[in-house]
């Protein structure tokens, strides 16, 4: 197989966002051709999900500054099935409210591909590149409906915030090149283990990442540098919201996976109490956040943001050869997965309330257990998901993690973990409660959901049961993954 | 007595040059007025221009010039030109966080000075070889190692003009 080859998904999601932006400028548009670019992006998702299905049975290797591994392809399955199911569900949506369909369509298709770089990249120079590539069509996606005030505002926070965060993430990537002489995540690696290695340069890195971290930090929304989240949350179109807690959160801890456990594994000892402290710090701000929203969208960008902090938990414990095999990094890797479907569904729940009650404040979700059964019962679902309730996926994803730091002897930051997991249940089951004790006469009519959202409803929640009750095929995945990267790791 | 140490002409050409930028980036952001910004901004593009100049990369410097100043500043001169009112007056105005900005900026610097500033970085790694073809091997290198990166990067530039157009263009088809 040829190096171009191995980029099999990428070169698909290339080709389909060009053709579905020559196809818009080639013809006359109406209103009506945002269904079809819709279905040739969701097609072209589908196929590079196969594609990145069979990268995950190949021997590791690299081409063009990218690691194909079981890793990548785990990251880019997870994408990528995000992704089409958020053009499944928010298609409709998007096409009835906007006359630039094949701008979006495009747009959409190259975060797909941007994210997909990502989950491989170990150059430092492709992960910037890329991690701008991803950051700026989504500033344009959150500002997407530019004549609503919230979305032009969501994507100004977002594109203001974004800038400032990418270009102090440059100048510390600038001193590792500086310190290393190199880009390259391997020799980067390779230079820190050497036995002459000064003490100051070891200690000069510690800026370094932290500057660096800016950078990744802010594309995972975690503290301190999670106050656009909220935000542009709410703001932006609900798809875009979609996407961005989810695929794009993959992408980015897919990045900082590959960025300290490969490039920086020999200076654990100084990022991993950095990691441990923005993980308690992201978990408690979003947790305490959350408990006060009354808007269940600003509600759940909030919850989004505690996500973050426990999924970073698996990464602060990662360990090369664990006897639980709980190694922190699949962990981290079925939590995302896990976390991917649920929250998906969560979103979806809420665009339907949104689409026929026009209102995502609490009141909108009273009694919706009379209005539409079967949506109340699948948003509960995810609800206790999102809260870690055993048989579901996001109990699974929540036992790696927190498994994984109690096998690191980290019971403080379990502890908190713990404590925190409650306050988010609290809310989750608010939610629930509205749903389902409302008063039945100001509940209004039936709700009609469109077939997409039925069937990304549908999906998601047999996704998040599989997770959570039938998991040996999922965590045969993510161990292959993270053992191919913990392998040639020297910890 | 001892004797004060006496710069070389290359150490006075980098203080010089050096100041000339940070003054004009201070300028970009206290100046009151947009369009005297912008023209700062130009300044400290050149100003950095010649810092390649010293460290040997002409071909980077030229490329600073003929982008940065030629077409970035250029444009955004003619930005603030064309939009009614940014021209003349106090258009740039300082907002109410100005102290507080100021001040974590300087203990940032301070911070990275004393964090950073005894480093002993290591040299660079390959000295430049007399008549080798840097400009040509720069081509070689973005065409096949960091051939992904360079189609990415014409990717994001047709996502941003695209997105520019779409932001704002004002009429509805």
């Amino acid at each position: 197989m040829n190096a171009l080859g191995l980029l099999l998904p990428e070169l698909i999601l290339l080709v389909g966002a060009l053709l579905v932006f020559l196809l818009d400028v080639a013809y006359d548009t109406d209103r009506e051709s945002g269904a079809s670019y819709g279905l040739v992006s969701g097609l072209f998702l589908v196929v590079a999900f196969l594609a990145a299905f069979f990268q995950m049975s190949l021997e590791p290797q690299q081409a063009f500054m990218m690691d194909i591994d079981a890793f990548a392809a785990f990251i880019k399955m997870t994408v990528f099935a995000g992704m089409a199911l958020v053009a499944l569900a928010g298609g409709r949506y998007m096409n009835r409210r906007t006359y630039n369909q094949g701008e979006f369509w495009t747009f959409f298709l190259i975060v797909s591909l941007a994210m997909s770089i990502l989950a491989g990249a170990n150059n430092l120079v492709l992960i910037y590149i890329t991690i701008e590539l991803l950051s700026i069509t989504s500033y344009m996606l959150a500002a997407f409906f530019r004549d609503e005030l919230r979305s032009a505002e969501a994507g100004m926070k977002y594109f203001l915030y974004g800038s400032v965060a990418s270009a102090v993430m440059l100048y510390g990537l600038s001193f590792i090149y500086g310190a290393v002489g190199s880009l390259d995540l391997r020799e980067v690696a390779g230079f820190f283990v050497q036995p002459d290695l000064t003490e100051e340069l070891r200690v000069a890195m510690i800026p370094a990442t932290l500057l660096a971290l800016a950078g990744f930090a802010f594309k995972a929304s975690l503290a301190p540098f999670y106050q656009w989240a909220p935000d542009t949350y709410e703001g932006s179109p609900t798809p875009v919201t979609t996407y961005l807690s989810t695929a794009s959160k993959a992408a980015a801890f897919a990045v900082m996976a590959r960025f300290f456990v490969v490039g920086l594994s020999a200076l654990d000892v100084e990022w991993v109490p950095i990691l441990a402290g923005l993980s308690i710090l992201t978990m408690t701000m979003g947790n305490l956040a959350a408990l006060r929203q009354n808007n269940v969208k600003r509600l759940l960008a909030y919850s989004s943001v505690a996500h973050a902090g426990y999924i970073l938990m698996g990464l602060v414990a990662v360990a090369a050869n664990a006897a639980s095999g709980m190694d922190g990094l699949n962990g981290v890797l079925l939590y995302l997965f896990a976390y991917l479907f649920t929250n998906v569904g969560a979103f979806v729940s809420l665009m339907a309330v949104e689409e026929t009650t026009g209102s995502v404040e609490m009141e909108a979700f009273q009694g919706l257990i009379h209005r539409a059964p079967w949506l109340a019962g699948m948003f509960t679902l995810f609800l206790l998901s999102l809260a870690g309730i055993p048989a579901t996926g996001g109990f699974l994803g929540k036992f790696f993690v927190f498994g994984a730091a109690v096998q690191h002897q980290y019971y403080w930051l379990v502890a908190i973990a713990l404590v925190n997991a409650g306050i988010a249940a609290f809310y989750y089951l608010r939610i629930i409660r509205t749903m389902y004790f409302g008063s039945q006469e100001d509940a209004g009519s039936r709700l009609e959901l469109p077939l997409g959202m039925q069937a990304t409803l549908l999906i998601c929640t047999l996704a998040t049961l599989w997770i959570g009750l039938y998991p040996p095929q999922v965590l045969d995945w993510v161990n292959t993954a993270s053992q191919q990267i913990l392998t040639a790791v020297l910890f | 007595m001892p004797t004060l140490p006496v710069p070389t002409f290359t150490q006075v050409v980098f203080v010089l040059i050096a100041a000339f930028t940070v003054i004009s980036g201070l300028g970009v952001v206290v100046a009151r007025n947009l369009f005297h910004s912008a023209l700062l901004l130009a300044a400290t593009f050149f100003g950095v221009a010649g810092l390649y100049v010293m460290l040997e990369a002409e071909f980077l410097a030229v490329t600073q010039i003929l982008i940065y100043v030629g077409a970035v500043a250029t444009l955004i001169t003619f930005a603030i030109m064309l939009t009614r009112g940014a021209m003349h007056g106090e258009t740039n105005p300082l907002n109410r966080q100005w102290g507080k900005a100021a001040l974590f900026a300087f203990l940032f610097l301070v911070g990275l000075l004393g964090y950073l500033g005894g480093i002993p970085w290591p040299a660079p790694f390959q000295a430049i070889q007399a008549d080798e073809g840097l400009i040509a091997r720069l081509g070689e290198q973005l065409v096949t190692r960091y051939m992904v990166s360079l189609e990415v990067m014409g990717l994001l530039l047709m996502v941003a003009l695209v997105g520019a157009i779409l932001l704002a263009r004002d009429d509805k088809p």
